[in-house]
């Protein structure tokens, strides 16, 4: 175990028996979690490398529990992390064991679809998908779309800015809410933005997007609902080297073209996805781009000519294009079975998720393949080619002694590569504790200091989701931002790791 | 008029340091000025000595293929707009010229000014506002630190997203010194379907029916008659369509058939005409001839008429309005008053969510009025703290968002 957290606070722990008591005077008994066989099914998310059993996890239902909650945490000093539906990638909503998870699931209710000004008002506890499946009846849909959007929850995905395949023409998740509820640390809830574009000040909706839990739960979210394209095509293309494919991806975007999604798997993907479930990938092939258009017929059908006539010009070496919306989605069959196809190769992989100015892609798949094959082991590639987002699949099995470790330093040495690019460490998945102690790749201590104060002008504290996205605690009082109350310092032996 | 002010130029992030350094030592405010082109925008403030952008030019990465480009603060905009247009890009947030309204040298901004207050036009309901582009930055706080976040990708969620933070700032928070942004394809042609002589509330209802269809309408906006650069007689409903020719064809076609039981009249502007009305709109040009005081309101679509009833009931002299973001978006020009008619503005704004901004009134009403929506206590005391968390000895741009900081 690399991975080093706070230690628990004993004082804490002591006073267990304390908070249970007190949050009894919250909660219901049921929506309480205290009996430790059931807490374990709380002890990591969707990043399972490392778990903790979290203190006692509270299952609020109303805004009023979640400010109770936070008050009583302020005040007992006792540490909160929130979690949506845990499947974060990162560890994101990974327990403390001494500290409250706070879960959101009972926050599940869709509010108020407002088809006139196209939006619709939920709760944080809400899967992705729900919110689509809603408001289909009348054409419309959610945009961003997480490979994991059944299960993940609209709360997470504003947490963790989360993306999509169709991120580049449509946005992440910043782009498209308009408004939120937010309970802060000591329980005053506020609301940002509401179903207005804009903010009257600064944009604190757009700081809270992508803040990982650190600077408040999220107890309502305005999402903005699109109409549906009226249609969409796709090409699946083969190309005979990886610089290749990015060049026709360059070539694309160059000749004015967004396109819905970019998806490019590289040889290793295709093999493993075409073993798993066969879908018509060329196994000559050393990379397959998939290229969905969409908007109005005449539109579809022109754009499609054009995107088939430049991959024509970079040598793409096979290319098809879906007639029906069977074909169309079979061409995507491949792609979204990439994660468990890999699975079939070893029974473990690590999924990283770094993003690189697209021009690099292949100095940079040569170079991840280099760093895999010192550890012996190999990377598959899933790859938004659109936006640069590559996730490379380290694949290792965990049974056999230190592969795991090595597959971390895999990722770290890639992510690291991405970084000396001009990229970053994480395209949507979220620094968390996972890509924690790599933040000094991309930031100096100076970049870093100004995101801390920025939390201490959230959480004066600490309290919320700490040992989460930074390499280093800090008493916020170091920056001159300590707001002390009672004369009272929280932190008299802080944990640097 | 501000030749009594010290204006330091600044070469390069280091001159800001030091600067910043120096003006926390004096404990002395200083203002941040670029072109000058927003000088008259937000709260005004006694005379503060000021930071010039200046001499810190130049496009430092442009690279068409990856849909990104780099700029120090002080570029000029139109500079940056030009070298997109031969590689036919833009920036889809079409930022809004001040200067009609204002007054100052047209089409003389810089992009740091216009990050700095997150300038949007009529595509923002489409395509983003400024706040949407805005990859990365450089800056110095108020602390005189060098600070930067965000990075050149276009999907990036590496610890918090600063750039939505700085945008809208009015240099509040930090000086910019060079901004990254995301660039996008020019529309290879567009078109504007007018739908003409409806009352308003129809006029509102068929935007919204347009923003609710599958055709990718870019912009609606609606201009009442009196309201109109194109001199129309009647009220126009105005629907932005953008897009490879064929497509705009018929997209265009499609939208006259889905609003055709409207009983209103259509017409069509080719791509010129439209590109014009279009930047009209964008720069609230309807208002700019006349004297009053000029209001922004940024609502729910169904509640911009709303908020105009309300002034209306309760007596407020609105000389013009117009309606952008498919009725969202409520520019007003009101008879000037000593107060603005800013508790009649509150009030019809906070009977719905949303808030108005006054843009044009004399220096004096805007260092007495508040200029920006007023926050509820627990809010306000955030912003404060954030605003302390860059700037915590109340540096940079003081007073120029809210009186206490």
């Amino acid at each position: 175990m690399t991975l080093i957290m706070p230690a628990p606070e004993p004082e804490i722990l002591a006073r267990r028996d304390e908070l249970i008591e007190r949050l009894r005077a919250i909660l219901p008994a049921q929506n309480l979690i205290i009996d430790e066989t059931a807490r374990r099914a709380y002890e990591c998310d969707a990043f399972t490398m490392y778990r903790a059993l979290p203190l006692v996890v509270a299952l609020p239902e109303t805004v009023a529990q979640v400010s109770a909650i936070l008050a009583l945490a302020a005040e007992m000093n006792v540490k909160v992390v929130p979690r949506g539906s845990g499947t974060s990638l990162s560890g994101g909503s990974m327990p403390l064991e001494d500290g409250i998870l706070l879960g959101m699931s009972k926050f599940n209710r869709i509010l108020e679809i407002d088809y006139e000004n196209r939006c619709a008002r939920v709760q944080p506890g809400v899967q992705n998908l729900a919110i689509s499946r809603a408001v289909e009846g009348r054409g419309f849909y959610y945009a961003p779309d997480p490979s994991s959007q059944i299960a993940c929850s609209i709360g997470g995905n504003v947490a963790e800015n989360a993306g999509g395949v169709h991120c580049l023409k449509y946005g992440l998740t910043t782009n498209n809410i308009l408004g939120l509820e937010v309970v802060l640390m000591g329980g005053e809830v506020i609301r940002l933005g509401g179903k207005h574009l804009d903010s009257e000040a600064y944009d604190l909706l757009g700081l809270m997007t992508g803040s990982e839990g650190l600077l408040g739960v999220v107890t309502e979210v305005t999402v903005r609902i699109l109409q549906k394209p009226v249609m969409a095509r796709c090409l699946l293309l083969g190309f005979p080297s990886v610089a290749s494919g990015a060049r026709f991806v360059g070539a694309v975007i160059a000749r004015g073209i967004i396109p819905g999604g970019m998806e490019m798997m590289d040889k290793a993907t295709i093999h493993a996805v075409e073993r798993f479930q066969p879908c018509g990938y060329p196994l000559d092939a050393e990379a397959v781009v998939i290229v969905e258009l969409d908007g109005t017929q005449a539109e579809v059908d022109y754009l499609v000519d054009l995107v088939e006539a430049i991959a024509r010009e970079e040598g793409a070496t096979t290319t098809k294009v879906s007639n029906s919306e069977v074909e169309r989605l079979q061409f995507w069959a491949g792609r979204k079975n990439a994660f468990p196809a890999v699975s079939c190769i070893k029974p473990d992989y690590l999924c990283m998720d770094g993003t690189i100015p697209r021009a690099r892609l292949p100095e940079v798949l040569a170079g991840m393949d280099e760093i895999a094959k010192r550890e012996g082991l190999q990377v598959a590639n899933v790859f938004h080619a659109g936006d640069g987002n590559l996730h490379p699949l380290i694949l290792y099995d965990a049974s056999i002694e230190g592969e795991m470790e090595r597959a971390e330093k895999v990722g770290f040495d890639i992510l690291r590569l991405c970084v000396a690019v001009g990229g970053v460490l994480t395209g949507e998945h979220g620094v968390g504790v996972e890509k924690r102690n790599l933040m000094g790749e991309m930031f100096n201590e100076m970049d870093l200091k100004q995101q801390l104060r920025v939390k201490c002008a959230f959480d004066s504290f600490n309290r919320l989701n700490p040992g989460k996205v930074f390499p280093t605690l800090h008493r916020c009082a170091e920056f001159g931002m300590m707001h002390v109350s009672g004369g009272k310092t929280p932190f008299p032996d802080l944990p640097r790791f | 008029m501000d030749a009594a002010l010290a204006t330091l130029d600044i070469r390069d992030a280091a001159d800001a340091v030091e600067a910043l350094r120096v003006a926390n030592a004096r404990h002395m405010p200083h203002a941040i000025l670029g072109a000058g082109s927003k000088k008259r925008l937000g709260r005004h403030s006694p005379l503060q000595e000021q930071i010039s952008t200046r001499a810190l030019t130049g496009v430092t990465l442009y690279e068409p293929e990856e849909l990104v480009l780099s700029a120090r603060a002080g570029t000029a905009l139109r500079e940056i707009e030009e070298l997109l247009d031969a590689h036919h890009q833009q920036l889809a947030f079409e930022p809004m010229d001040y200067a009609p309204l204002l007054g100052g040298a047209a089409q003389s901004a810089t992009i740091g000014g216009v990050i700095a207050v997150n300038a949007s036009g009529p595509r923002r309901i489409k395509a983003g506002a400024a706040r949407d582009h805005l990859l990365g930055f450089h800056c110095v706080t108020g602390r005189g630190e060098m600070v930067k976040s965000g990075g050149r990708v276009m999907k990036n969620v590496t610890g918090y997203d600063l750039s939505k933070l700085v945008c809208g700032s009015y240099g509040t928070l930090a000086l910019l010194t060079e901004v990254t942004l995301k660039v996008l394809p020019k529309a290879e042609t567009e078109q504007t379907l007018l739908v003409l002589g409806l009352d308003e509330t129809s006029c509102l209802a068929q935007l919204r029916r347009a923003s609710g269809s599958p055709h990718e309408v870019s912009s609606f906006a609606m201009l009442p008659a009196d309201a109109s650069p194109l001199r129309l007689e009647a009220n126009a409903a105005l629907l932005r369509i953008e897009g490879p020719q064929i497509s705009v064809a018929t997209r265009c076609d499609a939208l006259i058939a889905q609003l055709g039981d409207s009983g209103a009249r259509f017409d069509t502007l080719p791509q010129a005409e439209s590109a014009a009305l279009w930047a009209a709109v964008r720069d609230a040009a309807p208002l700019a001839p006349l004297s009053g005081q000029v209001w922004r309101v940024s609502v729910a679509p169904t509640d911009g008429i709303k908020v105009v009833e309300t002034l209306r009931r309760a007596n407020a002299p609105i000389l013009a309005h117009f309606y952008d973001w498919a009725g969202g978006l409520v520019w007003l020009c009101l008879e000037s008053a000593e107060d603005a008619h800013a508790a009649a503005m509150r009030n019809a704004v906070d009977a719905h969510r949303g808030h108005a901004t006054l843009i044009r009134a004399s220096d004096d009403i805007r260092s007495r009025v508040d200029v920006f929506h007023p926050q509820p206590a627990p809010l306000a005391a955030l912003a404060k703290r954030v605003k302390e968390s860059f700037d915590p000895g109340h540096i940079l741009e003081r007073g120029r968002m809210r009186e206490a900081f």
